[in-house]
């Protein structure tokens, strides 16, 4: 088969799949190399973004996934009359620091936070943008913890590497905390 | 009202006191820790007298930070000047502001990220309804809440299959007296009476060793018509009319 012909077929199995769908699975159901694949997906990629469309091919959590725009929010919202939601600042404070600092033990986020995590943490591996990567061998073997596929797929990133670069502080950043600190 | 601050706003004694440091302008490398710590008590002071629950990690902090005022009012004894004791009382504190204040910043960043339900959709996607979880761990759970959680707890258990074994203590002997009691009176008993109707493996082997052991004591002769028929047990002392028919002790293995 033409490279050609892939193409459309590499987008219809995209728009099938229910989460990303990976180059080993297009290359697997289309009996082609990786190789193939990689470069069609590329192009697709970008596509769609050059292409004034409402939905991107987006690379997520090791797969492809059309997503809509995120300027189209507002309007998705509208018609699926869906409130955004909000994480809390505790939800996203811990994940935050098991994203950076996997893998890692609850004591460790707790004395990062100067507070008891047990619930928030019960939260994130009820919706499982957490998961427990095993048990650390020391006394108490306590679980130790990391972020999960889904993690990847909720912030559409394509893998940690992926995660906004964490800011080294010497002193205090005064503007950024007069945005949280105004919220009552 | 000086201290303005509702504690719910705060994810923590570190939370509070970054706000603190940054709202008095404070450099953090050289906290002037009896006026935060004065401010910090203040706030908890207050929080108590609105018969408020402190967390005890807030309370904690305070501890914390009495502790520093107290050794950074007391001189440095001569001998007591170790390479430990040299280090600022205030630097653990303030390593773990910067840090908390990293964390802080980066989970800000997370949340501008596109999150797939909020800003950005997919055909179908898991449910990220981490939505209005706020302070979750904060919050007092009622007894409706806890009863729902002990229900849903209670469908989850699997139906719990019960098989009560209970060891039968039936020795060898007894099955002996029980068949001889059986036969008492009778010319014979069929193979298949000296069995309950659904006979536990255990019964099944006593009983089978108890017949053999009266075979082998004499006092049971086994007898069948025909080959593969109805095995027959016949008391030995009475069963002298019985002695035309073949029966062949040997082949029972107890010779």
């Amino acid at each position: 088969m033409d490279t050609v012909d892939l193409k459309p077929i590499i987008e219809a199995l995209i728009f099938v799949s229910e989460s990303p769908v990976g180059a080993e699975q297009l290359a697997e159901a289309l009996d082609v190399g990786k190789a193939v694949v990689v470069p069609l997906l590329r192009q697709l990629c970008s596509d769609y973004a050059t292409e004034k469309r409402g939905i991107v091919l987006e690379e997520t959590a090791g797969g492809f996934q059309f997503r809509t725009r995120p300027e189209y929010a507002e309007w998705v919202r509208r018609l699926s009359r869906n409130k955004p939601f909000r994480f809390s600042r505790a939800a996203l404070e811990t994940l935050a620091i098991i994203a950076y600092r996997q893998p890692i033990i609850r004591a460790e986020i707790e004395y990062l936070r100067g507070v008891d995590s047990g619930g928030v943490l019960k939260t994130l591996l009820d919706k499982r943008l957490v998961r427990i990567l095993g048990k650390k061998d020391v006394p108490g073997r306590p679980m130790i913890y990391g972020t999960s596929r889904d993690f990847l797929e909720l912030f559409g990133l394509k893998d940690l590497s992926g995660l906004p670069t964490l800011k080294e502080f010497n002193e205090l950043a005064l503007e950024a905390a007069s945005t949280v600190d105004e919220t009552s | 009202m000086p201290y303005d601050i509702k504690i719910d706003n705060f994810e923590g004694p570190l939370d509070l006191l970054l706000h603190l440091i940054r709202k008095n302008e404070m450099n953090i490398c050289d906290i002037p820790i009896a006026e935060i710590t004065r401010q910090y008590l203040a706030i908890i002071d207050a929080m108590q007298s609105l018969n408020l629950d402190i967390a005890g990690e807030f309370l904690l902090m305070a501890s914390t930070l009495v502790h520093i005022k107290s050794r950074m009012l007391l001189p440095q004894s001569e001998d007591d000047v170790s390479e430990e004791d040299e280090e600022d009382p205030r630097a653990e504190l303030v390593r773990r502001l910067l840090e908390y204040q990293k964390y802080k910043e980066a989970a800000t960043d997370l949340d501008l990220l596109p999150i797939l339900g909020r800003e950005v959709f997919a055909r179908k996607f898991s449910s990220p309804e981490l939505a209005a979880l706020e302070e979750d761990e904060f919050q007092a759970v009622g007894l409706y809440d806890l009863v729902e959680a002990l229900r849903g707890l209670i469908r989850n258990v699997p139906e719990a299959s019960y098989h009560d074994v209970t060891f039968e203590q039936l020795s060898v002997t007894d099955r002996i007296n029980q068949i001889m009691s059986q036969l008492a009176g009778k010319e014979s008993i069929s193979f298949a009476e000296l069995f309950s109707p659904s006979p536990s493996r255990h019964e099944v082997v006593v009983s089978f060793l108890a017949m053999l052991e009266l075979v082998k004591l004499r006092m049971l002769r086994l007898l069948q018509s025909v080959r593969f028929g109805t095995i027959w047990l016949f008391p030995a002392v009475s069963g002298e009319h019985q002695d035309g028919l073949d029966f062949d002790e040997d082949a029972l293995g107890y010779g």
